[in-house]
């Protein structure tokens, strides 16, 4: 039995501590550990998207880190960016653009197209459209979700 | 699926990292974990201990070396690479390979490092490193060791490095004035790895060429830029393909391959003529 490993993650603005097994992946973690189960698990080998979250301001598959890898981080999920009273600007986008069927691979969309709204100028239709490949939704729904990205994007630009 | 059950340190220092795999049989490295992980998970891989690197100060970051060259540590992230403003301005085929590798939240975690050591015949940074004549440095028990890229790539997913090596270090050196590159892949989606690419260097009338997807390891095609230097784009076409050992797998046939990295190849190869001696 392998020892178990004590860390210490603030996840959006809380911070939690835990002794955690070495083989804990952070998409468990959050969602069996912290009962946020905003943050979806998939493929499991960094195919789909739908775990993704920010780690310390940057998108982050949560299948694909080791829960004690984040030891120190500080993890934003879905449930950070707005709730149902008060969406998020993106979110209030993805609404407005009906931008989810199901809504599984949503929480992964969400998460990416903020960090790609941080970083990049998604200037056409292309770029949003390369910067959402690594995120599979399953309705195949992703003229809205690009509709929406672009919406958010504006609305960016115009601040 | 889930990870075995393993250990895990966190190393503090390179020393103690090296130490920890040198003790420790069948020990790995993770540091960034986008290709390890994915493993782990499909239960690929299995190591009684994982000694994690990505804390090590020192690691990562791009500066130019004594002589010209660059310096690109072992944790820099794909991300960092690809937002460089010293390898856009230097290394413009480096800059624009970024770009396809894989997706936004996986340039944010993967390593320069990790993917070299890796050693996926499919990915990107191996080949820029054959393409770009990079020294790879390792470090072990016995010191620090350098391998040249094009000697570094033994087989799929296999190099040079010893069990108890961790390269810390890549270094280009610098390309001669006037240079001219192309870059050329496809993909089933932006992000995914090659079905197959091209990556090429004009100077002088000779030509770099490097392959990845379409052979079981990064290639430097040195027969087709043979052929190109006597006889020009076609014949370094022809010699590509006669080079390259491609597989068969869900996303297209040897034959396919061979067709597509010759087109690749054509392309690759037009565009760093055409910006040459700019």
């Amino acid at each position: 039995m392998t020892d178990r490993i004590s860390i210490s993650v603030t996840v959006n603005g809380a911070t939690h501590t835990a002794d955690v097994e070495p083989r804990l992946l952070l998409a468990d973690f959050i969602r069996e550990n912290l009962d946020l189960t905003g943050t979806h698990v998939g493929c499991e080998h960094g195919i789909c998207g739908a775990c993704t979250i920010l780690m310390n301001g940057d998108s982050v598959r949560s299948c694909l880190t080791l829960a004690v890898q984040a030891d120190g981080a500080e993890i934003e999920t879905v449930e950070n960016l707005g709730d149902a009273e008060n969406l998020g600007p993106l979110q209030q986008a993805f609404r407005e653009h009906h931008a989810l069927q199901c809504g599984f691979c949503t929480p992964g969309m969400l998460m990416t197209a903020t960090d790609m709204l941080r970083k990049y100028p998604l200037e056409t239709d292309e770029d949003i459209r390369d910067g959402l490949s690594g995120n599979i939704c399953r309705c195949t729904g992703y003229q809205h979700i690009v509709d929406a990205v672009r919406a958010a994007r504006d609305e960016r630009d115009a601040k | 699926m889930k990870p075995a059950p393993f250990d895990y340190l966190r190393a503090a220092s390179l020393d103690e990292a090296v130490a920890a795999l040198a003790a420790n049989t069948g020990a790995k490295v993770i540091a960034g974990g986008q290709s390890l992980v994915p493993m782990l998970n499909f239960r690929l891989v299995d190591a009684p201990l994982f000694v994690d690197i990505s804390g090590i100060d020192g690691l990562s970051g791009i500066s130019e070396t004594e002589d010209g060259g660059i310096r690109i540590g072992a944790l820099t992230r794909h991300f960092d690479l690809e937002t460089s403003a010293v390898i856009g301005d230097r290394y413009p085929v480096l800059h624009e390979a970024m770009k396809h590798v894989a997706h936004l939240a996986i340039r944010n975690r993967g390593t320069i490092g990790g993917s070299l050591s890796h050693a996926d015949p499919a990915a990107e940074l191996p080949a820029m490193a054959v393409l770009l004549d990079a020294e790879i440095v390792a470090k072990g028990p016995g010191g620090e060791r350098r391998i040249m890229a094009r000697d570094f790539f033994e087989a799929p997913l296999t190099t040079k490095l010893a069990p108890d090596e961790i390269v810390t270090a890549v270094e280009l050196p610098s390309l001669p004035a006037g240079t001219g590159w192309g870059f050329e892949e496809l993909a089933q989606r932006r992000g995914d790895f090659a079905v197959a690419g091209v990556a090429a260097l004009v100077a002088d009338g000779n030509a770099r060429i490097a392959v990845f997807g379409a052979h079981d390891m990064p290639l430097r095609a040195t027969k087709a830029e043979q052929a190109f230097g006597s006889d020009g784009i076609d014949a370094a076409v022809a010699a590509l393909r006669a080079e390259i050992d491609p597989s068969d797998d869900l996303h297209g046939s040897a034959d396919y391959r061979r067709h597509l990295a010759g087109v690749l190849c054509k392309r690759a190869l037009q565009s760093a003529m055409n910006r040459a001696g700019a």
